[in-house]
Formats: structure tokens, C-alpha cells, sequence
């Protein structure tokens, strides 16, 4: 048997892990993001991806969206941990794979390419509600809004037409239907 | 117009306003307007310490012993720093503090201005929340709601940064009281469930093999729910357990007390919640000094886990019911109820656990905590057992330090009442006991307040003797000198080859000289013949006193869980190590 020196015990075993959409919503004061995303590093949670803005001007209400992956444990232990920060007024999680939740992320491609290879790339990105924002004889910049896996997908193909530079965003979430999260 | 006050006016206001009479802390450029404004306030006192993690540690003494939130007052930069192991040590441990520290100018934040650091960054995930002030006039509500956040729902330490410029600057004081009251960490909580408490009946009642497993959480509920704790356990005939941070919500003397669990806790206790069909867990965490191995903890057991907070349930063991609930409120609802409907409960129920009992006697027997005494040295555990005969009778109040000299009187020191008992369970902060005695102290004035210490640890804060000697506070401390860190020596002895690498103090003070150096009275007990003698004239000197006992060097604490075992497979004594501690066990310590 391996010898162990550890003042601890040893890791047991690890559950399944899964993505999760956090989405908190909160005062939008001074170092609340970095107490939301203190509280991931510190507790070495995962952030795969975030989104943050102001979306209530009056009550000063931001809503931030975490894309996270964990165990269950590790899901609900986030969430707990978020709920108890004094900014944070309600906590949502849905699974990736819940078929009541839209998401989407927000990215820009710009390419340096000829006009036939500029019409391919729109071709390519025709699915998802390509914006053509700027245009030039060497070069445009497109905008598409898409899944994640998306716009992986949409990289890699655009990547031989000339992209040069990829930004993007968290995803964001809203769930379908007349309801929201309360 | 409304009355205009200065921002440092307006914190005495507020401190007045939630009835603080003590605040522990430590000058310097950054809070001075505050220090000058405390001449205005009679009914504040300043207790000066020499170092502000001494400062913090008092306040924590001071919140542990008497439940009030300890208040703490720094500068900027080092000030603030210095507190941080304050501040972390009262977050692990739940105690309420608040601390108030002074920052460089408003126009000078982010200049990497003289004693400027990022307070608020730093201290962020060692408090509950913390707050940077950047209008005076929002100055009382922030107070106001920090000592609301520190001592509602699991308590915990809180920090307001003010910059000098808002210390100076005119504002308007406003007090909205309990403005969140009875809220968890200032959010609403639901009431207890009735069908809840009908479930928590149903469970006890299904059980033969019963244990209560309570902790700190009992201590901060108040101690009323000291007193519910303990009709319960009468009511159910049940045996109890307590973690470190519990003890003394029950009294340590009853006979269905099977003493402290964990790490080093008795045989009988580990035993009893490893084979137990309902752990009944009342305000404690499950840490992982408790559970051991956690695959192997309590296997076959229900398990209730009431808990004030509700990230603590199902982060480290899963549990069949759980009830966020206050201690207090949830015992006083649950006991109504039972009695309601169990009228005999405790005669019908006799039956049906006096197999388990029989049981938790036969682990009894083992007498786990027993050790070999001598009567050429002075065994740890002897003065430990001889300093609880000879202040039992006093209501005293017991700090520790952190090493093997905290687990001896954790396992020896008994503790009838709660708040008597204050260590440094969570964050393991040696050095905390000497100044914790000191708040204490304040706290508790008149009452016998004692640090069992470690020559180690002690010298970490040992510079907070000149604190009890300024505000005449005759606090004793009993160092159990080994010359040792003695709980490293330990574990290098079981799991480094005895490789006792640096853990031996080759220089130490003459601590009779230190303690007449500092102004307070020092006495030496080397002999077992000498030692009732020597606690005697401790005890009778009414000054500070450093007590030098100078122990057996290389004594371990026993009974241990080695590391990466499960309860049932404990060590308790020398005579197991050579067995047990061969390859698997080194893991656990």
C-alpha cells in the first residue's frame, strides 16, 4: 500500500460532472464581481464562461451568468455559497441540457480575406443570424449569435478564409414561456 | 436641516447605538480622527493591545465568553493586515466581530499611498461581508448593517473601510433598527417546517441505536439553547457527543456524555457514531477532524442535520433531513411537540437502547483517555487533570492555544456551562489563547480566566501580557512546556520517520523572568509533588500570571484517528502504534 504523509484523509471518489447555467442577480455595487467570482476561485469552482451587465437602472440590479462545471455536490454547494453573499438577491441553475432554457452567446469574427471568401464565410455563418458590421476591400467583421459549441464549430471552419481575430461573450440565458425565475 | 456630525463622530454614534463598551484595537495615521473623537465617549472603553492580530484574538475571547459582537479598530495597511488572522479565525469558528479600520484618503486609493492596501480585496474572503466608504453619509447605515450581518444568522466577522477624509467630513446619522432582523446573513428565512419536526419525532422514535452529535452551533445559538439541548437529551435518555467547538452546551460530567469526538476525541464517542442507526447532528458541520475517512463515516446510520446555515448541509456528508433552522428555535418547537405526544417516552424507550448502551459501556471500559502517569515528571494530561479538580468549583473560563495541550484540555477539562470554553477550532490559529484571554477577561471581569498554552504557541502573542498588565487584568497563563511544538513532534514520530525536522525550540525564554520582565508574577512546577501547590498560589494571586509547567517532552495525545481510517479504528496508545501505524495509517493524522 502507498504510503501517505497527508495531515488529511485522501480524495475520495469523484461524481459525474456536468454544465451548469448559473444566473444571479444582484446590486450592481462596487466588488460584486469580484466577490461572486472570488467565492469560484477561492472554493476552486469552475467558471467556463461569464456575462455581466446592468440590467435594472433603478435598483441598480446587475444579472450575471456563469457558465460552471461540477458534480451535483459541487453544483449545489455553488449555489448555497453564492446565496449566502449579501449583494446576491436570488440564485438560478439550469442544466445545459434543459430543454426549457434558451442560451445564447454573441461573437465577432473579423477576416482578412478576399470578397469569394467573404461570401463563403457568410455562407457559413448564414444559420446564425449573421450581421455583416463592417466591410472594407481586404476585410469585414461579422457578428453571429449562437450556441457555444456553435461558434466552436464556426472557428474552426472560418479559420481557412482568413479569420484573424475572434471576440466573444459569455453565454446568456432566459427560460421560455411567460415565466421567470423568481 | 438635519444635525451634521464628522464620520468619526458618527461611528461612536453608531457603536453607542448598538451598546458596545469595549473596543480592541490599536492606533495609527489613518484612524486618528477616530482615536481623537474617543475622548467625547465615556461609555466606550479602548483596550490598547500591542499587536492588532492580539487586538482581533481579544475580541474574539470577548464575543465567545459573553455572545456580544467583539469590536475591533486597526489602521490602514499593516493595521489591517495584521488583523487578517483575527478575521479568519472568526469566520471558521462563526464568532460575530466587527472591524473597523481606517484608509488612506479617498483621493489617494490606488496611488500605492503610505500604509495603503487593498483592505477590503484582502479581507474579502475572510469575512462575511465588508464594506469601502465613499460618502460619509451613507457611513451609519454601513455600520448599522455590519453589526446585522455579524450577528444574525451563522455569525461571523465583518470589516468597514473608511478613509481619513470621510472620518473628517460632515454627514447625517440615521438608525433604522433591525432592519433585517431575524433574517439569515440578511436574507429571509423560512420558519421551521412542521412536517419537518413530525419527521425529526418519527426518526428517534424508529431508533435503537441513537446518538446526539452537537456543536459550536448550540454555543452561538445562546444559552437558552444550552438549556433546551440539554432537556432533550434527558427526555430521550439518548447519548451525546460534542465537537470541539461545543463543548459545554453539555455538561461534561453527565453520564450520557460520552465526550468529544473527532480526531482525538474518546473511544466511545468515535465508536458510538460510527455504528449509531441516527446521528442526530445539532449545529455542527461535519468537518473532516470529525468524520475521518469519509466513504467510511457512519455507514449505516440516518442522519439529521440541523444547521443555521444552509451551505452547510450536504457539503461534506449527505444526510436524510435536514432543518435550517436557529438551534434554539428549532429545540424549543421540537421539545414542545414531543412532549405533546411522548408523554413516557423515557421509561417505553428504555428498552429499546439498553443493547446500545450496553454497547457504549463496554467501549467505556477501553477508558481511552487514560494515560500512564509518572512521579518523576509532570504528564501534560496530569496538570490538565489537577488545574480542572482545583478550579472546578469556580465558574472558570478556559482559552487555549492551538497543539496537543488544546486536545489534553478539550479531553480533561470538563465544562458544565457554555461560552467557558474558547479555542481555535476551525483556523487552528496558534497564538489566539493568550490574547483571547485577555478579552475574556474584559468581558468576564472578577472570574478566573485561564490560558492553557503551549511554550510555542504562546510566544506567538506573548507580547499581549503588557496588555494584561496595563488594564490590570489577572489572567493566568499555564503553559504545558515540553519544549516542543508538540503536536508536529507528534506527527513526525508516527508519519515522518521521526524526523523531527525544525519542531524543536533549542532557545526559549525563562518564562518566570518574562512574566516579572512584563510586570505580572511567574511561577515554575518541574515536580508531580509540587504541582497542586503551585495551581494553588496561581490561582490565589489576583495579577497576571505566567505559569511555566514544565511537562514530560515527549508525550502524545491519545486516543488519535490515524489519518485516512474511519472512527471504529483508532489508535489509543503506544501500544497500538507499532501495529496499526504501519503503512495505511500514516495517511490520517
Amino acid at each position: 500500500m502507498k504510503k501517505s504523509k497527508s495531515a488529511y484523509s485522501e480524495p475520495s471518489k469523484i461524481g459525474k460532472k456536468e454544465h451548469h447555467i448559473i444566473v444571479l442577480w444582484v446590486d450592481n455595487e462596487a466588488g460584486v464581481l469580484a466577490r461572486v467570482v472570488g467565492l469560484f476561485s477561492g472554493r476552486g469552482y469552475n467558471i467556463d464562461s461569464l456575462a455581466v451587465a446592468e440590467v435594472d437602472k433603478k435598483k441598480h440590479l446587475s444579472r450575471i451568468t456563469i457558465v460552471t462545471i461540477g458534480t451535483p455536490e459541487v453544483i449545489e454547494q455553488i449555489k448555497l455559497q453564492l446565496k449566502k453573499l449579501i449583494p446576491v438577491h436570488k440564485v438560478a441553475d439550469f442544466s445545459r441540457h434543459d430543454p426549457k432554457i434558451l442560451f445564447k452567446e454573441l461573437a465577432l469574427f473579423k477576416l482578412v480575406a478576399t470578397s469569394k471568401k467573404q461570401e463563403k464565410a457568410k455562407k457559413i455563418c448564414k444559420k446564425f443570424n449573421v450581421v455583416v458590421l463592417d466591410k472594407s476591400k481586404k476585410s469585414f467583421v461579422i457578428q453571429v449569435t449562437a450556441l457555444r459549441r456553435e461558434i466552436d464549430k464556426l472557428i474552426d471552419n472560418l479559420k481557412p478564409l482568413g479569420l484573424v481575430s475572434t471576440s466573444r461573450t459569455g453565454a446568456v440565458a432566459m427560460t421560455r414561456g411567460p415565466e421567470i425565475f423568481k | 436641516m438635519p444635525k451634521l456630525f464628522t464620520g468619526a463622530e458618527i461611528v461612536f454614534k453608531c457603536l453607542e447605538d448598538q451598546k458596545v463598551e469595549y473596543i480592541f484595537g490599536y492606533p495609527g495615521g489613518a484612524v486618528l480622527p477616530i482615536y481623537d473623537e474617543l475622548k467625547n465617549h465615556k461609555s466606550i472603553k479602548h483596550i490598547l493591545a500591542r499587536h492588532e492580530q492580539g487586538a482581533g484574538h481579544a475580541a474574539e475571547g470577548y464575543a465567545r465568553s459573553s455572545g456580544k459582537p467583539g469590536i475591533l479598530l486597526v489602521t490602514s495597511g499593516p493595521g489591517a493586515t495584521n488583523a487578517v488572522t483575527a478575521l479568519a479565525d472568526a469566520y471558521m469558528d462563526s464568532i460575530p466581530l466587527v472591524c473597523i479600520s481606517g484608509q488612506v484618503p479617498t483621493h489617494l486609493i490606488g496611488t500605492d499611498a503610505f500604509q495603503e492596501c487593498d483592505t477590503t480585496g484582502i479581507t474579502r474572503p475572510c469575512t462575511k461581508h465588508n464594506w469601502l466608504v465613499k460618502d460619509v453619509n451613507n457611513l451609519s447605515d454601513i455600520i448599522h448593517q455590519a453589526f446585522e450581518v455579524a450577528t444574525t444568522g451563522r455569525p461571523g466577522p465583518v470589516l468597514v473601510d473608511i478613509p481619513k477624509d470621510i472620518q473628517f467630513k460632515k454627514g447625517r446619522y440615521k438608525f433604522t433598527k433591525n432592519k433585517l432582523f431575524k433574517k439569515v446573513n440578511g436574507k429571509v428565512s423560512k420558519k421551521v417546517n412542521s412536517k419537518d419536526i413530525d419527521k425529526f419525532i418519527e426518526m428517534i422514535k424508529k431508533s435503537s441505536k441513537p446518538i446526539f452529535y452537537t456543536g459550536g452551533g448550540v454555543i452561538n445559538s445562546g444559552p437558552n439553547a444550552s438549556k433546551l439541548l440539554r432537556e432533550l437529551v434527558s427526555l430521550t435518555g439518548f447519548p451525546i457527543t460534542s465537537t470541539l467547538q461545543g463543548l459545554g452546551a453539555y455538561p461534561g460530567d453527565d453520564p450520557q456524555f460520552l465526550g468529544m469526538l473527532g480526531m482525538h476525541g474518546t473511544y466511545e464517542a468515535n465508536n458510538a457514531m460510527h455504528d449509531c442507526d441516527l446521528m442526530i447532528n445539532i449545529g455542527a458541520r461535519f468537518d473532516d477532524r470529525i468524520t475521518g475517512k469519509i466513504d467510511e463515516f457512519s455507514p449505516a446510520s440516518k442522519k439529521i442535520h440541523v444547521d443555521i446555515d444552509p451551505s452547510s448541509v450536504g457539503k461534506n456528508v449527505k444526510v436524510d433531513l435536514a432543518v435550517i433552522s436557529d438551534v434554539n428555535e428549532l429545540l424549543e418547537n421540537l421539545i414542545k411537540k414531543f412532549k405533546e405526544k411522548n408523554k413516557n417516552f423515557l421509561n417505553s424507550n428504555k428498552q429499546k437502547t439498553s443493547k446500545w448502551w450496553m454497547q457504549i459501556e463496554k467501549w467505556r471500559t477501553k477508558k481511552s483517555l487514560n494515560f500512564i502517569n509518572s512521579e518523576k515528571t509532570i504528564k501534560p494530561q496530569h496538570a490538565v487533570q489537577r488545574l480542572y479538580e482545583l478550579t472546578k468549583h469556580k465558574d472558570t473560563f478556559i482559552t487555549t492555544e492551538v497543539g496537543q495541550h488544546q486536545m489534553w484540555a478539550a479531553q480533561h477539562y470538563k465544562f458544565n456551562k457554555p461560552n467557558r470554553w474558547m479555542t481555535s477550532g476551525g483556523l487552528g490559529t496558534m497564538g489566539f489563547g493568550l490574547p483571547a484571554a485577555v478579552g475574556v477577561q474584559v468581558a468576564q471581569p472578577g472570574k478566573l480566566v485561564i490560558d492553557i498554552a503551549g511554550e510555542a504557541s504562546v510566544l506567538m502573542t506573548i507580547q499581549e501580557m503588557s496588555t494584561a498588565v496595563q488594564y490590570r487584568l489577572p489572567i493566568k497563563i499555564f503553559i504545558l512546556n515540553n519544549e516542543y511544538m508538540g503536536m508536529v513532534r507528534q506527527w513526525q514520530e508516527l508519519l515522518h520517520d521521526k524526523n523531527y525536522s525544525e519542531s524543536y525550540s533549542e532557545a526559549l525564554p525563562d518564562f518566570v523572568k518574562l512574566a516579572e520582565a512584563y510586570g505580572c508574577v511567574g511561577i515554575r512546577a518541574s515536580k508531580p509533588s509540587e504541582l497542586d501547590e503551585k495551581i494553588e498560589e496561581m490561582i490565589n494571586i489576583d495579577k497576571p500570571v505566567i505559569f511555566d509547567c514544565v511537562v514530560d517532552k515527549e508525550e502524545n495525545c491519545y486516543p488519535m484517528i490515524p489519518s485516512g481510517k474511519p472512527h471504529n479504528q483508532m489508535l489509543l496508545g503506544p501500544q497500538d502504534e507499532k501495529e496499526e501505524v504501519s503503512d495505511e495509517g500514516k495517511a490520517l493524522v
